[in-house]
């Protein structure tokens, strides 16, 4: 009985090598990791479970979450980017890619990834104290043009980061100095909100979903979405465009794999996330959390985080942030 | 009011009531056998909670440590080992009592007064903490540095023994916590290129390592024969438990007032709180001369105080992601892996799952008194558990919690560091709990001194500047110069807490 078993099972296994050899559509055929650079609970975390748990039902085996955080995203992408390229190992990558090699923290950027799909964007957002004689963008940057350089102080985010590099982009197309306001570096967007609740910064530049609990509990009102149309969540802020200053940013999130994933493995994972990305379930997901929700295949997505490198790359140069 | 039926939903679910059943027995058996802590039953249940959701994750814990602060008096009462250090201050009493044969009279009044103590802190916590974080919304990085700081200051000089030794283990933590990249500049510091070491030593693997492997260690050394208890047949234990319950009412009011007040106070937990109680409670006894001969009162009262403390410490834990004790530093890591992040805004954000949390410790507290009950006929059984099977599985868990946590190797290798240097320090007299404090607290003092500074444009007078800084400031500088005083003036060692306090036992 043991005898025949173990029989059958080498000749199975033979059999597997065989299909392997062959290539004959055999991905996947084990469980694949999806590495997250940022800690679980997060929003980063949140998106990548669910896509993870729709990609297994479409794909037929397991699909695990792996939280790579610490470092400022350097040690998940690094995971990801490190992995061998055989489609068992992707991961979300996040706006960082396009700004951790500029600070000199890693070697890594976009083209160190075989990109597969951007499936998210969020907008900066500018949030100030509900009881802030701020109303709208133009008082602000008035005021701000009124008072010396370092009057005003603002926060949202680590040194360096996506937010900090929102209030400075925002500065430098009002015709400000891009440091004219004081960053007040935090350890994520809800500490920002908190200190400008208790009177510690005047600005926090983070997006908008991120400061929806402290809007609601009437804390902190936004003035102005950096983004090309008004949230529909959040149809009373208007754009920055809106009221004169031209800048547009936000953070994104996408689906990669190491360089050089083999064309099978980007054939199949392509169009699993394309269905996903208009699933009802995915959708509802989004919109509850009031993420925003976008689509770009292998290319552009591509050609969308090499244009985001260099635009990042100017402002972090621009501030000093940039290293060489 | 919505928010607090959701929350009692979630409690009373039945997977959650299982959860705290095992959860109950779990930490029975860890506080009951000597050397175990009830901080190392937390440690052990860190990679268990990852595959459950919040409630029942954060229940499970609440319930282990309260039933494992009580369970501790159990070997304290029939063998004179105290199983956790929070019952060591009552030992004396508890142990004459047994040799008298009267072993039911020290454990019910350990059990019953361990329950009203809990559920005295469990009140004071569910009305205390949401008022306390609409307040401390208005806490800026002044406010939170200088209640960083006071909460080390409390850690190293008054909760040890000796200030200094206390000292060099809170630059130790300190130290540590300064590994891996810097929040505010983005610099790498004491990396060596390692990418994993740019992430920083990430505190529960540490925690793990500092409480759990370096206990295993110490019992690798000197192994220890089973014991047997003196009393081998333990009478009807609730008797004459209202009596005391009558007689003590007001000593068992101000122990368990004093063990919530204790467990808030950063870096002071149970063990300190049963300490200063069973002080206070000869003190103002009408019978000080009976204290230490097999007195019942010192019992009721530090018994009460001990439980007590746990609901305190979750206050700072919960409102301001300070510690109260070394339970909650592990409960803190645990909150942020459930998405629910300790601070002021966790009122705002989840107020079910606060809710679901105050709910649970009245649970956890009603369990303790049928499983209790149980610990206490079962006793003689646990104490044939083989150790020699039972530490090696106790590895076996902290190298996976450890190796879970971020599901890397290095993980693990943290652990075992970090249990070694433990293991080190605690065999030279230094206490660890400064350490980890300085662990957790560290990136917390740096971060809200460097943002202040950029805010007050450098100037160091600001600290002073919004009211509650200043008297946060105030009171922190006069803990500095107690201890200074403490250092430069040695003064005769007063009875009571020596090295393993402020462990939050």
């Amino acid at each position: 009985m043991l005898r025949r078993t173990l029989l059958a099972s080498i000749g199975l296994a033979v059999v597997a090598s065989f299909g392997i050899a062959a290539g004959a559509g055999a991905y996947p055929e084990r469980p694949i990791t999806i590495i997250v650079p940022w800690g679980a609970g997060g929003g980063t975390d949140a998106t990548g479970r669910i896509l993870a748990s729709l990609m297994e039902k479409r794909l037929g085996v397991p699909v695990n979450v792996v939280n790579r955080t610490g470092g400022s995203g350097v040690v998940g992408h690094a995971a990801i980017a490190n992995a061998k390229p055989d489609g068992y190992t992707i991961g979300v990558i996040t706006v960082e890619t396009g700004m951790m090699h500029w600070a000199g923290l890693t070697d890594i950027d976009y083209r160190s990834y075989t990109p597969l799909a951007l499936y998210n964007e969020d907008p900066a957002g500018v949030q100030v104290r509900v009881d802030s004689p701020w109303n709208s963008i133009e008082e602000m940057l008035a005021d701000i043009r009124a008072n010396p350089p370092g009057t005003f102080k603002a926060s949202g985010t680590g040194q360096g980061g996506i937010w900090h590099l929102a209030l400075a982009g925002m500065l430098d197309a009002a015709g400000l100095e891009s440091d004219r306001v004081t960053w007040v570096p935090s350890q994520g967007a809800a500490p920002g909100l908190q200190d400008l609740v208790a009177g510690g910064v005047d600005i926090v530049t983070s997006s908008v979903p991120e400061a929806k609990a402290l809007i609601d509990a009437g804390k902190v009102k936004s003035l102005a979405v950096m983004a090309e149309a008004r949230n529909p969540v959040f149809p009373e802020v208007p754009t920055l465009k809106e009221q004169g200053v031209d800048w547009t940013l936000g953070a994104w999130r996408g689906i990669a794999g190491p360089e050089g994933l083999p064309r099978e493995v980007i054939d199949t994972l392509v169009p699993v996330l394309r269905e996903i990305h208009e699933s009802k379930e995915f959708r509802d997901f989004m919109a509850q959390r009031g993420f925003g929700v976008v689509w770009k295949g292998p290319q552009d997505f591509e050609a969308f985080m090499a244009e985001r490198d260099a635009a990042l790359g100017k402002v972090m140069k621009k501030l000093g942030l940039a290293k060489g | 009011m919505e928010p607090v039926f959701a929350a009692i939903a979630l409690v009373l679910s039945p997977s959650t009531l299982l959860v705290v059943s095992a959860a109950g027995l779990f930490g029975l058996f860890v506080g009951a056998m000597p050397g175990l802590t009830a901080t190392l039953a937390t440690a052990l249940l860190v990679p268990v909670t990852f595959f459950m959701d919040p409630v029942p994750a954060l229940a499970a814990i609440v319930t282990t440590t309260a039933m494992a602060i009580f369970a501790g008096d159990l070997p304290g009462a029939l063998l004179r080992i105290p199983g956790t250090p929070a019952s060591a201050a009552y030992v004396e009493d508890a142990y004459r009592l047994t040799r008298k044969g009267q072993a039911e009279r020290a454990l019910g009044a350990g059990l019953v007064f361990s329950v009203i103590g809990g559920l005295v802190g469990s009140v004071i916590l569910a009305s205390t903490a949401p008022i306390l974080a609409e307040f401390a919304l208005r806490f800026s990085s002044f406010e939170y540095f200088w209640l960083a700081l006071f909460g080390l200051s409390c850690a190293a000089f008054i909760a040890t023994g000796s200030p200094l030794k206390g000292l060099v283990s809170l630059l130790l933590g300190l130290f540590i916590a300064t590994i891996g990249i810097d929040i505010t500049t983005g610099y790498p510091r004491f990396a060596f290129g390692v990418v994993e070491l740019m992430g920083g030593v990430s505190f529960i693997p540490a925690m793990i390592g500092m409480f759990a492997v370096s206990e295993v260690l110490r019992w690798a050394i000197r192994r220890k024969r089973a014991m047997t208890p003196v009393q081998q047949h333990i009478g009807r234990i609730f008797r004459g438990q209202m009596a005391n319950l009558r007689r003590y009412r007001t000593g068992l009011l101000r122990g368990s007032l004093l063990g919530t007040l204790i467990g808030v106070l950063p870096g002071a937990g149970a063990d300190i709180a049963a300490w200063v109680t069973y002080a206070l409670a000869r003190r103002f006894s009408k019978e000080p001369e009976k204290f230490g001969t097999g007195h019942v009162e010192g019992i009721v009262q530090a018994g009460a105080a001990n439980n007590a403390s746990l609901g305190g410490a979750w206050i700072p834990a919960l409102v301001f992601g300070i510690p109260g004790d070394s339970i909650t530093a592990i409960v803190i890591g645990v909150l942020y892996m459930k998405g629910m992040n300790p601070g002021p805004t966790v009122m705002l954000d989840r107020p079910e799952l606060l809710y679901a949390v105050f709910f649970t410790f009245f649970v956890a507290n009603l369990f303790l008194l049928p499983l209790g009950w149980l610990a206490i006929k079962f006793y003689r059984r646990l104490l044939e558990v083989p150790r020699d099977l039972l530490m090696p599985f106790i590895l076996l868990l902290c190298m996976v919690g450890a190796f879970a946590i971020n599901n890397t190797v290095f993980g693990v290798g943290i652990m075992l560091v970090l249990g070694l240097l433990a293991f080190l320090m605690e065999e030279s007299g230094f206490p660890i709990a400064p350490a980890i404090l300085g662990i957790v607290l560290g990136p917390m003092i740096e971060q809200n001194f460097i943002t202040s500074m950029i805010k007050a444009d450098g100037d160091l007078l600001a600290f002073f500047e919004r009211p509650i800084a200043a008297v946060l400031g105030v009171v922190t500088i006069l803990v500095w110069g107690y201890a200074a005083l403490r250092i430069f003036r040695p003064q005769p060692a007063a009875g009571g807490p020596k090295s393993e306090i402020g462990e939050g036992e």
